[in-house]
């Protein structure tokens, strides 16, 4: 399965945020989507997942337009974690999890939903809060409530018909992580991947996307600067002329191999 | 308070009794000592003939009509309020209460001669009301609505628009009136079931009929929509078309039910929160809940109308305003107000 963009413009309030971006992302892979603030990632994500549709141009999920795919087979093949939930209504959070299911698995039980859904709460770390009222959760915990609520989407959609997971999309999905748990998301974003499901993440934090991602695309000011695999896109050319970072700021991690980016020499005033 | 599915369950189930008990005792309470019991008797006594008659022409219809209009209000607000993620939405926000009180107020003041001079005057009044909630509610919807995509934010604030318009309108036709219009037009905005009959309630069925099959469709989405518009167009709802629907129920609900009895203020604002402060926001349980209790209390309501200045009739809207306004401010005070502002 594969998630195209091609020729994709966006214009919004006068401005042209995306100028005709080609882009493709594969099943089985963790796609990291890095940028400035303002550079078009999010957009490039919400029109990746149907939320948004091009000015002009096409995206295609398994070769056909995301415009002509029924609203529950999409559902079943995408989803999304944005930045923006509002959850302004006090669910359960076995309740808010089960709800990503609702469309996508039909055909699920009551009892294989509570199921699915409590599995997925063990493995973000919110077993015991199953019954906690959604509104009294910290930040943090809340979104990782919906990065569950939006796998819940896509794992009971391979229960409810066997077809292979979607792709899963999220817009910086560890902003209000501690480290401990930012390492558990991209955990679990690379563990889609592993089963065949494709990745595609909007991150801010340059190391964590060299050490989860197979490919990073490089957003600039609406077009694709850069791509390809971590170590030959993150260089100390792309973090001057990108992020304004000052050179010798990358430095490459002598297990790994990969480059990464310490802020310890920043003085501040 | 969150609490389990079974206590909503119960709550749920606990309201159909309340409502059979509110109709029973609707039915044994009025002006005149007629009893429930006058409904079998009277059919081989002709002592009690006639208040079986009145059981069966005057408070049956009433009691039907007070249920009907108060499931429909609370039902419709409930709608509302899921669709707007707002509080304090009320079903006359889509301007099918503004629309309806500016025809009305057109066909009373202006139309009293013509009113006069046939029987058609009882159907003339409720039939303008009518056409003027749906035209409301639709010249609203086409203003919302840009390239297929709906607005709620527009709908809110053109609708609070609408409704100042319409009431600077029906101002000048107060102006314009003649004592006797000018108190019909008093009485219809504070509302009564005293016009109920059979024929009315039959009238309003099909459009009650249309809104409860449309609501019946719309409770898993609008639980969805609590997350935002957004995220529920990813979990997979096509939600413009549920804002339409949304609106159909509502219109086809509020607009002909207050075109019969008028203006009822507090139902359609009250009973979804008093039901969601047991049953949770889920709307799979608010909305039957809602159609029970604001049944049940708005029966309540009428028959306190009808019996605390016994002969005379309150209007109904006076008593719900009463009874309503102390709830309101009991929900927004201390431990409740999370549940309701929330």
């Amino acid at each position: 399965m594969s998630l195209s963009l091609q020729d994709v413009v966006w214009h919004a309030g006068g401005k042209t945020i995306l100028h005709g971006t080609s882009l493709r992302f594969e099943a089985g892979q963790v796609t990291a989507i890095v940028g400035p603030n303002g550079a078009g990632k999010s957009t490039l994500l919400r029109i990746a997942s149907g939320l948004l549709s091009p000015t002009s141009g096409t995206v295609t999920l398994q070769g056909t337009e995301l415009n002509h795919l029924a609203p529950e087979r999409l559902a079943a093949m995408r989803s999304m974690l944005t930045q923006e939930t509002v959850l302004r209504a006090r669910f359960t959070l076995r309740d808010l999890v089960v709800m990503g299911a609702r469309v996508s698995a039909p055909r699920l039980t009551g009892q294989e939903r509570t199921v699915l859904a409590e599995d997925l709460l063990g493995r973000i770390g919110l077993k015991h809060f199953a019954d906690r009222d959604v509104m009294d959760l910290s930040g943090g915990e809340r979104q990782r409530a919906h990065l569950a609520r939006v796998l819940m989407q896509l794992e009971a959609a391979v229960s409810n018909k066997g077809d292979a997971p979607g792709f899963l999309l999220l817009d910086e999905p560890i902003s209000a992580q501690d480290p401990a748990r930012q390492h558990l998301v991209l955990d679990l974003a690379r563990a889609h991947a592993g089963k065949g499901g494709g990745v595609v993440l909007v991150l801010h934090d340059l190391n964590w996307a060299v050490a989860c991602a197979d490919r990073i695309v490089v957003v600039q000011q609406g077009t694709i600067h850069a791509q390809g695999l971590p170590q030959d896109v993150l260089t100390d050319t792309l973090a001057r002329t990108v992020f304004g970072l000052e050179e010798g700021r990358v430095q490459i991690h002598e297990r790994t191999g990969k480059p990464y980016i310490l802020p310890h020499d920043i003085i501040f005033n | 308070m969150i609490s389990s599915r079974r206590q909503a369950l119960i709550f749920l189930v606990a309201l159909m009794p309340l409502l059979l008990l509110a109709i029973i005792t609707a039915l044994n309470i009025g002006a005149t000592g007629v009893h429930l019991s006058a409904l079998w008797h009277g059919v081989t006594d002709p002592y009690i003939r006639a208040d079986r008659i009145v059981l069966l022409r005057i408070r049956g219809p009433r009691v039907v009509m007070s249920g009907l209009t108060g499931a429909a209000l609370a039902v419709a607000g409930a709608i509302m309020q899921g669709l707007f993620r707002n509080p304090l939405a009320d079903p006359g926000l889509i301007g099918v209460s503004s629309g309806a009180a500016l025809a009305t107020a057109c066909m009373i003041v202006l139309g009293g001669a013509w009113l006069a001079s046939g029987s058609w005057g009882v159907w003339a009044i409720p039939a303008a009301g009518m056409c003027g909630s749906f035209a409301a509610a639709y010249l609203l919807y086409l203003f919302a609505t840009r390239g297929g995509v709906t607005s709620v934010s527009t709908i809110l604030l053109a609708g609070v628009a609408l409704g100042a318009f319409s009431g600077a309108l029906t101002g000048i036709l107060i102006f314009r009136a003649n004592d006797t219009a000018l108190r019909d037009l008093t009485f219809w905005t504070m509302g009564s079931f005293a016009g109920a009959t059979w024929s009315r309630i039959g009238l309003l069925c099909p459009f009650l009929c249309v809104a409860a099959a449309v609501t019946t469709r719309l409770a898993t989405p609008l639980n969805a929509l609590l997350l935002g518009e957004s995220d529920a167009r990813l979990i997979g709802y096509p939600v413009e078309r549920i804002k339409r629907l949304a609106m159909v129920a509502v219109a086809c609900a509020v607009g002909p039910t207050v075109s019969f009895v008028g203006a009822i203020g507090f139902v359609g604002v009250i009973v979804p929160h008093l039901v969601r402060l047991v049953t949770g926001p889920d709307h799979r349980l608010v909305l039957p809940g809602s159609a029970l209790l604001g049944a049940s209390l708005m029966i309540v309501a009428d028959t306190l109308a009808r019996v605390i200045a016994t002969p005379s009739d309150v209007p109904v809207g006076i008593v719900t305003a009463v009874l309503g306004t102390p709830v309101f401010v009991w929900l927004l005070s201390g431990s409740h107000r999370r549940e309701v502002v929330s």
